[in-house]
């Protein structure tokens, strides 16, 4: 029977010609990943079992990017535990305030994952790596600390949903729209425990920003990994920046799915996700009625060089509404120097917009943006759950970097193609 | 091994910023974490719950974050064992590796009351709700999960 990519990747890293859904294996990592928040805990598992020393100092990425630069003191000794253990055990991929980005915006960047890749990261959103023909998928601070000694670790082998995807974008449509669709077709537990398999003749027009997005919010179909086959938009962005060779893998042709979805890239309009679950969809449109406090555009879903560019089409030579406060947190120092030297940040600026370093901060609930009883915001991020972003009373509406420029305009949800 | 205490009983779809909502993440202090366990969606649960107390959820549990902390501040406010529709699939594994136990049995979340004296046998998967006297019988975690949770969680397992 024919495995599916995932299935191929996972296989190949447990040493085994074949693997079946539903197999339980335990597999080689490429990567092992934790952040400020998860690596602490992680430490301290480490520690508590008696390792003293990690698998490959190489193949561990340690990111300080949620509550960096630090908001608080605890905050601050949690970053210090991280800096330490990483000087300790000499780790290489260890990124601190300067070099830091957002992780998951980072180690595609800095080409610390690549195609072939099996990677766990203590992140729920490790899973972007897919977009780069990778097997990512998020675990705990245990899984981190287990991968840190062994580099190994457990999976079972998912089941897939084959998504066809046919067709290119409207102007003003990315990624973030496709995903989001997805999520309030499918629910957010439409894709519990399994692959999504993104496949079929719409993959090649998509770039690897939208790749990237679309790959980081399977999590929020509860997906246990998103994926794309590899192309030649996956090799122009790996040539030069793959750290390892990559390997590349394909589906076989008599792979099994559980279900195919297919999907007109050309049908699709900027979509928001409303309060207080990502599956909540609704085309932006609907929205105009909807007044909004603040706008956030960035973080590990959509704080990419194209996320970016799209916000600066939209809010270039203008201002935001009175009343809202926007918020633009490029995802990566390299993205953020990016969008100096190109004017953007002048444009934010201009625009009545706040620039930050890169941060996790307000996407949940951190700092930098947290939000009062009542408040909504729209926001590029990736959670819109009760309390997410702030006061239990506050909302969150999930859209594209274009739908929240626009929004932040007009000061109501708004489709980007109406500014 | 048996549990048998209260049912603290929520919907589907909770996730882990209303267990344990990020603004308290900047500690990995298990007292501190559990003193505000379920706060954005329950404010009473931390001075309600008991040790031995028992949470019942509904499809979906522990969606959203990959927070280990959720698990962990859950088990250190008492709860004996978090019975649910379905579980996040990083809420699962955390759950094992840090020895919080779970069930999934849809048949018993539909029956099983806020309130209940709920009692749990964790070798047969036996639950039994003393309030309505209903029995119902969760799926055993396979053999490798098992060896897991015997060892007392995946550090212990992998020093073996």
């Amino acid at each position: 029977m024919g495995m599916t990519l995932t299935q191929k990747i996972l296989a190949a890293h447990a040493g085994l010609p074949e693997v079946k859904a539903g197999q339980l294996i335990d597999a080689k990592l490429d990567i092992v990943l934790g952040n400020d928040i998860t690596t602490p805990v992680a430490i301290n598992e480490f520690e508590r079992a008696g390792f003293d020393r990690v698998f490959d100092k190489e193949h561990i990425a340690i990111v300080l990017d949620h509550f960096v630069p630090n908001k608080d003191i605890k905050s601050a000794t949690q970053s210090k535990q991280c800096r330490e253990f990483a000087n300790k055990y000499d780790i290489l991929n260890f990124y601190d305030v300067g070099q830091m980005g957002i992780e998951h915006a980072l180690l595609p960047e800095k080409g610390i994952v690549t195609a072939g890749d099996c990677v766990i990261g203590a992140d729920s959103h490790t899973c972007t790596y897919g977009a780069l023909g990778a097997f990512s998928t998020g675990v705990g601070s245990t899984d981190m600390a287990a991968g840190m000694a062994t580099g190994m670790a457990w999976f079972k082998v998912p089941s897939a949903i084959k998504f066809v995807l046919t067709g290119k974008f409207n102007p003003r449509v990315s990624g973030k729209d496709l995903i989001l669709h997805i999520i309030g077709m499918i629910g957010v537990d439409g894709a519990l425990y399994k692959s999504m398999e993104f496949t079929g003749p719409g993959v090649a027009g998509l770039t690897m920003d939208d790749r990237l997005c679309i790959c980081n919010m399977a999590i929020e179909a509860g997906a246990k990994n998103g994926i794309f086959p590899v192309d030649e938009v996956t090799k122009a962005y790996l040539a030069g920046r793959s750290q390892r060779p990559p390997v590349f893998y394909e589906a076989d042709p008599d792979a099994v799915y559980e279900k195919t979805i297919e999907i007109d890239l050309g049908a699709l309009e900027p979509t928001v996700s409303y309060p207080h679950l990502p599956e909540n969809t609704h085309v932006a449109s609907e929205g105009k009625d909807i007044k909004i406090d603040q706008v956030v555009i960035g973080s590990c879903t959509n704080g990419r060089l194209e996320d970016m560019e799209a916000a600066y089409n939209i809010l270039k030579g203008k201002h935001i509404a009175k009343g809202v406060r926007g918020i633009i947190i490029p995802a990566t120092m390299a993205v953020y120097k990016e969008c100096i030297l190109r004017g953007w940040t002048t444009a934010f600026i201009d625009a009545g917009c706040i620039v930050s370093t890169p941060t996790c901060g307000p996407c949940l609930g951190g700092y930098m943006g947290i939000l009062a009883a009542g408040e909504r915001c729209v926001s590029t991020t990736n959670r819109n759950f009760v309390g997410r972003m702030g006061h239990v009373d506050s909302e969150v509406y999930l859209a594209s970097p274009a739908t929240a420029a626009a929004s932040a305009l007009t000061g109501y949800i708004t489709d980007p193609r109406t500014v | 091994m048996n549990a048998r205490g209260s049912v603290f009983k929520y919907p589907d779809n909770v996730d882990t910023d209303v267990i344990i909502p990020a603004r308290h993440l900047n500690t990995q202090d298990a007292k501190e974490l559990a003193s505000h366990c379920m706060e954005d969606i329950d404010k009473d649960f931390v001075n309600r719950v008991q040790p031995g107390d028992i949470m019942v959820g509904g499809w979906n549990f522990g969606c959203g974050s990959s927070r280990e902390h959720a698990p962990l501040c859950i088990k250190t406010a008492g709860i004996a064992v978090v019975i649910a529709k379905s579980f996040a699939r990083i809420f699962y594994r955390n759950s094992i590796n840090i020895g919080l136990p779970i069930m999934e049995c849809p048949e018993a979340v539909d029956a099983i009351e806020a309130g209940d004296t709920v009692q749990v046998d964790f070798d047969t998967g036996v639950i039994t709700d003393e309030t309505n006297g209903k029995v119902f019988h969760a799926e055993p975690f396979p053999p490798f999960i098992q060896n897991i949770i015997s060892a007392g969680g995946l550090m212990k397992a992998i020093q073996k």
